[in-house]
């Protein structure tokens, strides 16, 4: 690692290095356990009937592996480069940026060792115990010491919109984690949060969807910011949309939550603005969205030979798709169909694999040779491979959700004349099992690709180069 | 005041505040920072990201 010549001595590119890698290592080990448990939907038998393999405590170890790990190291990366890069200077302090690299991976392993053994406080996407949301809070704040002690401390006078929109999404995320998390511990593994009843759903799901607003999105969306039109070689269609987008993003976002909660005992007025807001926001979305994909108009050539950017379009592709897909399920009366069943999981996934693991798929590609001096990734033809295995078995996989979503929902509803239910549960499951199938069959995909991610960026960090790009594409061909 | 009156209230100020964002943006004014932030992430590469030029060929 040291031994490589620095491309800009003076930026802190360690860390940036350190996160990128576990970007990789932990986007297996997460799909991994995803595509596991898509399995035990499809063969019970796989939880061997132990209580550590069980569907419900693998099925936070998924979510928080995926978001947390997978998307939080690419979210650290990439933010820490972007920073440094348009403020033109190193980091704010290197000795912050060690202690955020290694208290991260320490909740990561923590959260991997206490998930399985049950030790949860039930709290959807927050399930991790005190002590550990007290190690997550300090590293937080390490953090966005670090990120705005660098914008402070910037050697030209603007700051980049990717930075305000990483920027954003650090305070938000801390403001929801503390809100949230607000437990009363009774001992060291276990604790009660201060909130009851129809109040804590409520901020139980204004932390949950800000965390796929402002994690999931704003964060993202830095990234896009900068790794769009610098993969593309032209700057952002417009910058001015992008200061739009900025204000109205982060001004809405934060009051979506509640349609998580449609036909439930919170209040019907708090269900109603939910669903507004909702509505709303496809307005901002699409807009950054087209801004994205408007940078590269006049260049569209570049995506025959360019697969990086064509993870990072496609990414904004299925962006836009899920933006449209969310705002039109908190519609209540499409809610009651699509509620509760996997429809909801297609929506999630074709987000979470199309968009988010899609940006920062293109962005690591795009780093892992800056970052390690290399003159390109070792092999783009294996870049590409792994674009078409992450585009299929996406497509796989919420095709078969959406199918599976609508058919329960469908199921679940139809009654008889005389108002009994035409099927039961068990009905609707046998009729959802095929579909099982085919998400298992997608998952499989993209941790194949991943794979071929993970090989691809050990042979570029270990200095290698692919011959000729054609001769090896002849040959694998 | 009751929630009605303060929403509304509420609901005008947030509305006025995102028509000054979008007339700030759009100003001719802004217009010169803008065009020099849009290009921020160029500016510190001399030929250095080789993977950039050798696109842009």
């Amino acid at each position: 690692m040291s031994d490589a010549i620095q491309v800009h001595p003076e930026y802190n590119y360690k860390v940036v290095r350190q996160f990128a890698v576990m970007t990789v290592v932990w986007g297996i080990i997460g799909m991994t356990v995803g595509v596991f448990i898509a399995a035990q939907l499809y063969w019970p038998a796989l939880n061997f009937d132990t209580p550590w393999l069980t569907f419900s405590r693998l099925r936070p170890l998924h979510t928080n592996a995926v978001i947390f790990a997978f998307g939080g190291c690419a979210l650290f990366a990439t933010s820490f480069y972007v920073v440094q890069r348009t403020s033109q200077v190193r980091l704010f302090s290197d000795k912050l940026a060690a202690f955020t690299f290694w208290g991260w991976q320490a909740v990561i392993v923590l959260a991997a060792i206490t998930l399985p053994m049950g030790i949860t406080s039930s709290k959807e996407y927050a399930e991790l115990e005190w002590p550990i949301d007290i190690l997550i809070t300090l590293v937080w704040l390490a953090y966005i010491i670090n990120f705005f002690g660098t914008m402070i401390i910037r050697k030209v006078s603007h700051i980049y919109v990717a930075n305000w929109f990483f920027g954003a999404f650090m305070i938000t995320v801390a403001v929801l984690h503390i809100g949230n998390n607000m437990a009363v511990p009774i001992s060291l593994t276990k604790s009660y949060s201060i909130y009851a009843g129809a109040v804590d759903a409520m901020m139980q799901w204004w932390y949950g969807h800000n965390a796929v607003g402002f994690f999931l999105t704003a964060g993202f969306l830095g990234m896009m910011y900068y790794f769009v039109p610098k993969q593309a070689g032209r700057p952002v269609y417009s910058y001015r949309l992008s200061v739009v987008h900025f204000w109205a993003l982060i001004s809405l976002y934060i009051w979506a939550g509640p349609h998580h909660l449609h036909y439930t005992a919170l209040p019907d007025w708090t269900q109603s603005l939910g669903m507004a807001m909702s509505v709303i926001l496809f307005v901002p979305s699409w807009g950054g969205m087209i801004n994205g994909i408007m940078t590269l108009s006049g260049a569209w050539h570049k995506l025959r030979t360019d697969p990086i950017l064509r993870f990072l379009v496609v990414s904004l592709s299925f962006y836009g798709m899920s933006t449209f897909e969310g705002p039109m399920m908190a519609i209540k009366t499409v809610n009651a169909l699509s509620h509760y069943t996997d429809w909801t999981i297609g929506h999630v996934h074709s987000g979470a694999l199309g968009w988010v693991a899609m940006v920062s798929i293109g962005s690591i590609y795009h780093l892992i040779p800056v970052l390690f001096n290399r003159e390109r990734m070792y092999s783009t033809h294996l870049i590409n491979v792994h674009f078409w295995l992450a585009t299929i078995g996406v497509v796989f996989y919420i095709v078969a959700m959406w199918m599976s979503g609508v058919l329960q929902g469908l199921m679940w509803r139809a009654i008889n004349a005389d108002g009994t239910l035409t099927y039961s549960f068990v009905e609707a499951l046998e009729a959802s099992k095929p579909f099982y199938l085919v998400r298992f069959i997608g998952g499989v995909l993209i941790v194949i690709g991943m794979l071929i991610m993970a090989y691809n960026c050990y042979r570029t960090i270990k200095g290698d180069l692919e011959e000729t790009v054609d001769n090896k594409a002849l040959q694998t061909a | 005041m009751d929630y009605a009156v303060s929403g509304s209230i509420f609901t005008v100020l947030v509305f006025v505040c995102f028509i000054g964002i979008v007339m700030w943006a759009y100003s001719k004014k802004s217009k010169k920072r803008f065009d020099e932030a849009q290009n921020l992430i160029f500016d510190d590469e001399p030929q250095t990201n080789k993977q950039e030029s050798k696109l842009d060929e």
